[in-house]
This record gives C-alpha cells, sequence and structure tokens, in this order.
C-alpha cells in the first residue's frame, strides 16, 4: 500500500475551544467540530508525516485499536476531511503552505 | 447562526473564552460620512509589531472570528501584512472597508488569503445621494467596481446600509442594486453617538413615523404582522440571561490598543500596550463589572413589555449615562415596530409631567401672599 500525506488545508479557519477543534470550511464557510481521532489527524497533518506514522505514533498511543484497522479507519476518516477541504491529500510529501500553521486555542 | 455556532458560543460563554473580536486598525479614513463617530486624526495607532503580538495573543485567547474594520483598512501600507499574519493564525477574517481602494490586485490578494467576508458600505444607488454621505465626489462608482472586483474573484461580499434622513428613500434601491451585483445586503437604523459622547450624529437618524414605515415593508422583515407583533404577556423573561454578548464572547480594540467590550461600547478596560490581552479579557475589573450585569439588573428594563424582544444596546445604553439603563433609541425601535411605549418612554413622559407641576406657585408663598 502507498504512502499518503496529509497538510492543513489552508483556505479553512480553525481554533481550538477547550479542546474541540473548530473548523470554517473555506469554500462555503459550513462550519465543523472535529472528533477527537480527527483533531489528532488535524494537529498531525504537516505534509510532511505520512498518515502511518502518524497512526503508530498517535493513534495507537491515544487508544487500544489494532493497528491494521486503525490505519484503515484513519484513511477513510482522513478522505472524508479532504472531501469537506479541511485536509488536502497526497502520495507525496506536501510542501508547508504559506497560510496553515498548527492552530492555537485556548486551554 | 448555525447549530455548531450557537454550540461553540455557549460553550465559550461559559467558559470565559472571547470567540470573536474586532479590531479597528486604523480611524483614518479616505471618506467623511456625516454619520461617522470617530475622529480620523492618527493619535498613535498600535504599530505593524503591535498588532501582530496582539493576534498571536487573541488566537492564545481563542478568538476565532477576527473582525478587521477602520477607519478605512486599505489606508494602512502594512494591512496585507497584517492579514496575512492573521490567517497564518487561522482566525475566520471578515472585514468592513468602504472599498474605494480596491482593485484587481487587492481582490486578488484577499481571494489568496481566504478572508471570509467582505463588508462595503454603500448608502444608497444615486451617486448624488452616497457621495454627499461621504463627501467624497466619485466615491459610489469607486466602492461598486470594489465590489464588482471582489465578485470577480469569487468571494462573499455584503453591502451594510445605514438608515438616516438624508437616503431614507433610497434603501429599496440599495437592495436592487445588491442583488444587481449579486452579493447580500443589510439595512441597519442605528446611528450612534461619537465615541468621545458627542450626541450631534443622532439627528441624521430617521424618526419614529419613518421607522414604522421601515418595520413595515414585507420585502425587509418578512411577515410584517408577525414582526410587529405587540410581546406577548405570557413567559417571564430570564432574569439571568446576559443583555448581550459584549465582553462575554466579543470584545473590541481600537487602533490605540485600548480594549472595550464591544466597538458600540466605549467603556475602557485596559490597553494592550500595557497589558495582555488574556490579563485585561479575565481580569479587568471593568471587564468583569459590564460581565456581571445580568437582564434582573437592567433598571427600567426588566418591567419592560419589550424586555424579551428589544435589541436593547448596553452600549448605546452606556454613552446615554448608564450601562444597565435603557437605550432610547431601542426604545424608540421597539415603539415603532409595535405602536406600544417602552417602560422607558412612559417613565420619561412621567417625569415630564411631574416637572410640570413643579412650576406651579409653591403653597407657602401662596398663603404668604394673602
Amino acid at each position: 500500500m502507498s504512502r499518503i500525506y496529509l497538510a492543513r488545508n489552508p483556505k479553512v479557519a480553525a481554533r481550538s475551544i477547550d479542546g474541540e477543534m473548530m473548523i470554517m470550511s473555506g469554500r462555503d464557510s459550513t462550519l465543523f467540530t472535529l472528533n477527537r481521532t480527527a483533531t489528532i489527524l488535524w494537529q498531525a497533518a504537516d505534509g510532511a508525516t505520512p498518515l502511518d506514522e502518524i497512526v503508530d505514533h498517535r493513534i495507537c498511543v491515544e487508544f487500544e485499536v489494532e493497528r491494521g484497522e486503525a490505519l484503515q479507519d484513519a484513511e477513510s476518516l482522513a478522505r472524508e476531511l479532504a472531501s469537506h477541504e479541511i485536509l488536502q491529500i497526497s502520495e507525496q510529501p506536501i510542501a508547508a503552505s504559506s497560510t496553515a500553521t498548527p492552530a492555537a486555542g485556548s486551554r | 447562526m448555525s447549530g455548531i455556532m450557537d454550540q461553540m458560543t455557549a460553550k465559550a460563554l461559559a467558559l470565559n473564552i472571547p470567540l470573536s473580536a474586532h479590531i479597528d486598525i486604523t480611524y483614518r479614513c479616505n471618506e467623511r460620512c456625516v454619520h461617522c463617530y470617530l475622529d480620523h486624526d492618527d493619535h498613535g495607532e498600535m504599530t505593524t509589531a503591535e498588532i501582530k503580538h496582539l493576534l498571536d495573543e487573541m488566537a492564545e485567547a481563542g478568538v476565532f472570528i477576527l473582525t478587521l474594520s477602520g477607519g478605512e483598512i486599505f489606508l494602512r501600507k502594512d494591512f496585507f501584512e497584517i492579514l496575512e499574519h492573521a490567517r497564518q493564525l487561522m482566525f475566520c477574517v471578515k472585514l468592513k472597508t468602504n472599498a474605494v481602494l480596491i482593485r484587481e490586485r487587492e481582490a486578488q490578494r484577499l481571494k489568496e488569503l481566504h478572508v471570509e467576508s467582505v463588508q462595503i458600505s454603500i448608502y444608497s444607488h444615486r451617486p448624488e445621494v452616497h457621495d454627499a454621505i461621504t463627501l467624497v465626489p466619485g466615491s459610489l462608482k469607486r466602492s461598486i467596481d470594489g465590489i464588482r472586483m471582489l465578485k470577480a474573484q469569487g468571494l462573499n461580499v455584503k453591502i451594510a446600509n445605514v438608515l438616516m434622513t438624508q437616503n431614507m428613500a433610497d434603501y429599496r434601491g440599495v437592495r436592487a442594486l445588491a442583488e444587481e451585483l449579486g452579493v447580500e445586503s443589510t439595512l441597519d437604523p442605528t446611528v450612534t453617538p461619537m465615541l468621545d459622547g458627542n450626541r450631534e450624529p443622532l439627528n441624521l437618524g430617521v424618526n419614529v413615523d419613518a421607522l414604522r414605515q421601515v418595520f413595515r415593508d414585507e420585502s425587509l422583515v418578512g411577515n410584517a404582522e408577525e414582526f410587529c407583533a405587540i410581546p406577548s404577556a405570557e413567559g417571564a423573561p430570564d432574569l439571568d440571561a446576559t443583555p448581550c454578548s459584549a465582553g462575554h464572547t466579543a470584545c473590541y480594540v481600537s487602533p490605540y490598543g485600548e480594549v472595550f467590550p464591544c466597538v458600540a461600547f466605549p467603556y475602557a478596560t485596559g490597553n494592550v500596550r500595557r497589558q495582555r490581552f488574556a490579563d485585561i479579557w479575565h481580569h479587568s475589573e471593568q471587564m468583569n463589572e459590564v460581565r456581571a450585569i445580568r437582564v434582573k439588573d437592567l433598571t427600567t428594563c426588566t418591567s419592560c413589555t419589550h424586555v424579551t424582544s428589544c435589541s436593547r444596546c448596553p452600549g448605546l445604553a452606556y454613552l446615554e449615562g448608564n450601562m444597565r439603563g435603557p437605550s432610547t433609541q431601542d426604545c424608540e425601535k421597539s415603539f415603532a415596530r409595535t405602536g406600544v411605549p417602552s417602560a422607558n418612554m412612559l417613565a420619561k413622559k412621567q417625569r415630564a409631567a411631574a416637572n410640570l407641576v413643579q412650576i406651579r406657585a409653591l403653597p407657602t408663598l401662596a398663603s404668604a401672599s394673602v
């Protein structure tokens, strides 16, 4: 299986409110809140770390879950986030964008 | 407001997080609108570095929606540097401008930086009326050209119109213009006093009869009968509710770093040039005073028929002399809408009547003359 890379879409607005990530789509200003797993993907989506490493080092550490199943679920979630233009997905590392840095937030 | 925004606002309110902030990055302006509440001289605006630092602090404090306004934002040579920084911090950025200085290059850059919306002030569809309000000949044409360029980039543009005696006859024309341009429009009948308390701009506001006419225009309000219905006597008001978002989930910062609960509420709570934004937000005595006010603390309004439906602005009330008191402009709106005078209007009438009694000859003097 080829590796996939994730990057935060520079079009979005985002803020963590008390640990809950709020994202506004750059396409149509729709608001989303991310669950814990999606938040991990968002925070780790630096364009350089492949998804399997994010699953190994973040998701499997946080949740008691079998690696193969976690990877499959994470990829499906990443593709869903990409369909809303929250994340960008590529089979190559994604160059750092001028407008997407990890969102700061309260607490 | 979307369900998620409602949810996040409730969370921000409970956790005392400033979800939205409005920064006027300059009071300088290339228009001289007759109703403007600002002093346009530069008395020492925050530098680029100071504004960037403030944005860092605001992101850290949880601000999500950031409105950049003025004055005219494009008069700052560092405007795009400020905007780039704001977008790097992933704020949802809304801009307010007159669009006079927006050309293709500016519109393109705004698109690249993914601003959420651009609000532009248009007071009439007729140059002779709009330009007489801005006091700048040719300004309507320039603003409309700017709107077209923003729309050509696919940006979300909104027209904001302020209803005054000068443009009362033109609000339908502005709405038609907005439709032709493919943008939303809003109409606000509120003219505010100047930030120094000067109430002269209020003379430009429309009277109750004109307001009544506007509130019955179904193209604006939908079902006029429903919109103008007398508030139901049933259902007690939530006396523990907060009067508005000012100081609760929203705040305002002037070009000089002063922090107020809202742009329309010039009660100084601190200055980011001397204090951390979060310290002002959480610990300012003045901010906490505003934050402590509940509906039950409002003098006069608590007993008013309109308490559940009134748009009472605490900032206007403050400018009238008491942040817990009524805002007469909003009383007039409620009256124009429903035909029912507010408790404040009735009390004023009683006071006026009582004052008339005082000019009668005092009994002691009367008896002395016998």
